[in-house]
């Protein structure tokens, strides 16, 4: 059995990178190029790591199922990304982005990992502008700035409301960059469906090629995931349609620990649903909340029209419960606050919505400087809606959005399984149970720019340059295995098709591993999950074939995924008898409503390692926090 | 409470691969007005499906206009009938009951058909990975507040900067020509300060590959930023052609 050690560097927290970083050993220029490193994911975090490992020299191949590197999930983020760079002068340093990103994960994160995640922020903002990112800037020609959830300074950085694309962009350029040198090889169209794992270390991994259906073999001397997020195990979410599990899940089935699976995030402001054929779910931006007032109406089942509720009918429930933070309460917080007053019956018409109300701020600023704020969210708004949030009020409801759980990382982002690395949001190392607005992004571009490249050479370091061939016994046994599950899939023939199961796993996962849990309700979920996936290997119909571009067979194999993960995420929400952060526990509770944390017995990062089928054993990572005391987590 | 659901008739087409000839399908369905255009091809697809048919494939992700996966040519138009939009933000009340819908993939040249509505537009990255890009290494670059910007100066990157790379330029073009693609990425490192040192090899470098990849010339008919979800502005196009022809003499004055 792997130990888990976290590998944390000695000293204090503000030295603990820069000492590491000196520490590690090094890969002779000369010698960089006889490495080759497997990237898996061209997003954020895939993208900076691949583009920065071909710049010192390493013979990096860099994978995607998406048909251009540019299309990776990352693009769609909207809000920003933050940086303790600041530039306006309110008081925020290193010390406050870690403190505030300690306290917003309701401490359930690695005090070391967060650090340095601070430290390294600022060097983003300037690496994105050098690779000419358009971030918004001020009439002097400097950069602007926006507040998000979570925090009392002004440090999002922003580019309109499409700040993952332009971020995502300007990393692709530096990834086409070493294209064009032939540092990286770009493998498009390319799913990849397991790891290869040879005397104990990542050596390798299988891939579909979803044009052809050919099943690949690659061989490297590590590999790295970054691989994104497994919120659509909800089915609705606020992801791409095709994000998934498969890369991690298939990983965790070969060895790798899968970390705090039930740390999920619902976010506040998404557009409500419209009905049994919806596909996705569409997120607002949450810097909305700095101009909008989120309220409903103090009666229940109120039928009438917002503009016909008068001020003195309306609870302004957010700027009510948290004077402090107000509209900018964070996301866990301001999700459950939604869910409580719709459930009261107070949602708009009764119904699963709040109002996201831009009336004040108009009247205030001028409409001109709202369009010029969220243009494009506004369009974006109107064009799914059929209406205009200028002249009513938006309405919005909670959705999965974000996933804080992925694969156990040590403090060089390396998994359990020597060799295999995981970056992004694939991995669980830096949100704790509940990730503040414009992290993600942050720590995407962290972790591929600036944590990779030092510690990946750490680890080559000590690895002889032979590569391992891919006819090697164990490349053929994983891929056959690849081979026969696709067979197996395609064998069935059923009577259900992937779409409509999904929606049946999601459902359940919404109603009991959604936004309240409760011990009954994840007992019951582990039964229910194990029967709809029954109902899967029994009755699933997957038309097609196997050897050409079969888009069924693709959601197919991401779904048998997600039927395990599902099992997973309700057994560690069941283990963790508290409410922290994203996960609440209607059983623990204060009398106000407020998440109950249990520091003496929780304080722990579960890792869970897989042992056949629904069979898994717990390991538990304790965390010591040594300079952000926990406290009961409050923004009143 | 969902709203009355609208017959329509789809004329959707379907090909095999790029090998074999295509043909367009009818098929009937109901949609609710609320549902986007492709959840309304996911619901054919489902029911397909359950008949054992193989579902059309079309490409779509973030279905929030973003990613620029999606695109079909609907009633003749890359992305439908609505201005500034992509294909996954077209929403069925646009549509009335009893419509015939004709739904083909993005054609042109260099974009071959993959399957049903689905095409390699992979060309696209061969044009930037030949020279859109700011030479920087990661790490050792200035402080990003070192190099004021002037605002309307940024924005007008950032206008280039939108581009989604869909294609609906190309697909809209009657010489199938990418240069609004191209011309948006150049005038983003055109306009900054940043992309100064290398403007005019860049400019060079990306047109050379983009004539090389069999993209159309522009005829400046204006086609393409009419379908531009995003509103491209033509006058990026004219930006590079002047960048382009500096970089001719300047790059003569080198030789010299
Ligand atoms: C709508 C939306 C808005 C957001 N806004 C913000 C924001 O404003 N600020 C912020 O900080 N965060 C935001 N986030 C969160 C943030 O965007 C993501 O957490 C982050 O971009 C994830 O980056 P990543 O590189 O880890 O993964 P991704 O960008 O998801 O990339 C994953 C990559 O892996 C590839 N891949 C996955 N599986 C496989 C496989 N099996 N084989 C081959 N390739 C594979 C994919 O093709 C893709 O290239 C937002 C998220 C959403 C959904």
């Amino acid at each position: 059995m792997t130990k888990l050690d976290s590998k944390i560097p000695a000293g204090h927290i503000s030295e603990k990178w820069t000492n590491h970083k000196f520490n590690m050993k090094l890969v002779n220029p000369a010698n960089k190029r006889k490495y080759t490193i497997i990237v898996v994911g061209t997003g954020l975090a895939g993208a900076s790591a691949a583009a920065s490992l071909g710049e010192l020299g390493y013979n990096v191949l860099n994978f995607t199922f998406h048909d251009s590197a540019r299309r990776a999930h990352s693009i769609s983020a909207q809000g920003g990304i933050n940086a303790s760079k600041n530039y306006q002068n309110d008081g925020d340093s290193t010390y406050r982005l870690f403190y505030d990103t300690v306290k917003g994960g309701d401490f359930r994160a690695r005090e070391a990992n967060v650090h340095r995640l601070a430290e390294v922020s600022s060097n983003i903002i300037d690496q994105c502008v050098a690779q000419g990112v358009p971030f918004a800037r001020e009439y002097g020609g400097l950069l602007d700035n926006r507040s998000f959830g979570g925090a009392q300074v002004s440090r999002t950085f922003y580019a309109r409301g499409q700040t993952g694309q332009q971020l995502l962009l300007g990393a692709i350029s530096a990834l086409n960059r070493q294209v064009d040198k032939g540092t990286v090889k770009l493998y498009l169209r390319r799913e990849m469906l397991d790891v290869v794992i040879i005397d104990g270390a990542a050596k390798g991994i299988i891939v579909r090629n979803l044009l052809t259906g050919e099943i690949e073999k690659y061989s490297a001397h590590a590999v790295v995931l970054a691989t994104g997020g497994y919120s659509n195990v909800f089915f609705l979410s606020t992801n791409a349609m095709n994000c998934n599990a498969t890369a991690i899940w298939r990983a965790h089935k070969r060895g790798a620990y899968f970390a705090n699976p039930c740390f999920t995030q619902i976010h506040p402001t998404c557009l409500p649903l419209h009905g049994e054929s919806q596909s996705k779910l569409t997120l607002m931006s949450e810097s909305l909340r700095n101009d909008g007032r989120v309220w409903v109406s103090t009666k229940k089942g109120d039928m009438r029209n917002p503009g016909d509720i008068p001020e003195d009918e309306r609870d302004y429930y957010l700027e009510r419960k948290y004077p402090s933070f107000g509209n900018l309460a964070p996301r866990d917080i301001s999700s459950r606050a939604a869910k409580e007053v719709c459930d009261e019956g107070r949602g708009v018409k009764g119904g699963d919505a709040v109002y996201l109300d831009f009336k004040d701020a108009i009247n205030r600023l001028g409409q001109h400087v709202i369009e010029e704020r969220y243009g494009n969210l506004f369009e974006i708004y109107e064009t799914i809606t059929g209406e205009n949030p200028y002249k009513s009020p938006m309405m919005i409801y909670p959705a999965p959005h974000y996933t804080m759980g992925g694969l156990w990382v040590d403090y060089n982002l390396m998994s359990n399984v020597p060799g295999l690395f995981v970056l992004g949001e694939a991995n669980f190392s830096d949100h704790g149970a509940n990730r503040l607005g414009a992290s993600a992004l942050m720590q995407g571009l962290a972790d591929g720019y600036f944590v990779i490249p030092y510690t990946m050479g750490n680890y080559l370091a000590g690895d002889k340059p032979t590569l391992v061939k891919t006819d090697h016994p164990e490349f053929e046994k994983v891929a056959k295995e690849v081979k026969d599950l696709t067979n197996k899939l395609l064998s069935i023939k059923g009577k259900r098709t992937v779409d409509d199961l999904h929606k049946q796993l999601g459902r359940i996962m919404w109603d009991n591993v959604g936004m309240g849990r409760t011990e009954e309700g994840l007992k019951k979920t582990i039964e229910q999950v194990r029967q709809v996936k029954e109902e899967f290997w029994k009755n699933v119909t997957i038309p097609g074939s196997g050897d050409d571009v079969n888009q069924t067979l693709e959601r197919a194999g991401r779904l048998v995924d997600y039927f395990e993960l599902g099992e997973l995420m309700a057994l560690d929400a069941l283990d963790r008898n508290e409410s922290c952060g994203g996960h609440f526990r209607t059983e623990y509770q204060f009398e106000d409503g407020e998440a109950k944390r249990d520091d003496e017995k929780y304080s722990y990062v579960s890792a869970w390692e897989f042992a056949g089928e629904n069979k898994w054993n717990l390991h538990k990572e304790t965390l010591e926090f040594e300079y952000v005391k926990p406290a009961i987590r409050s923004y009143k | 409470m969902e709203a009355k659901k609208l017959n329509l008739t789809l004329k959707i087409w379907r090909q095999k691969n790029s090998n074999s000839a295509g043909s367009f399908i009818d098929y009937k369905v109901q949609v609710s007005p609320d549902a986007s255009f492709l959840e309304m091809l996911d619901e054919l697809n489902n029911s397909l499906e359950l008949k054992g048919e193989e579902a059309v494939h079309f490409e779509s992700d973030c279905r929030e206009g973003i990613c620029g996966t999606c695109g079909l040519v609907i009633n003749g138009r890359p992305h439908g009938p609505l201005a500034k939009i992509a294909t996954c933000q077209l929403h069925m009340r646009n549509f009335k009951d009893g419509d015939t819908l004709w739904v083909e993939p993005f054609r042109a040249k260099a974009f071959s058909v993959i399957k049903d509505l689905m095409v390699d537009r992979s060309g696209f990255d061969k044009i930037l990975q030949a020279g859109g890009y700011i030479s920087v290494n990661t790490g050792g670059v200035p402080d990003a507040n070192a190099i004021p910007i002037p605002k309307e100066i940024s924005s007008l990157a950032m206008d280039a900067a939108a581009c989604i790379g869909c294609g609906a330029c190309v697909a809209a073009c009657k010489n199938a020509s990418a240069m609004l693609f191209v011309s948006a990425k150049v005038s983003q490192y055109a306009l900054l300060p940043q992309g100064q040192p290398e403007r005019y090899q860049r400019v060079e470098k990306m047109v050379k590959v983009m004539d090389e990849l069999g993209f159309g010339s522009c005829t400046n008919t204006y086609a393409c930023e009419a379908e531009c979800p995003k509103g491209i502005s033509v006058t990026n196009i004219a930006r590079l052609n002047r960048d382009f022809i500096m970089a001719k003499i300047k790059n003569k004055e080198v030789e010299v």
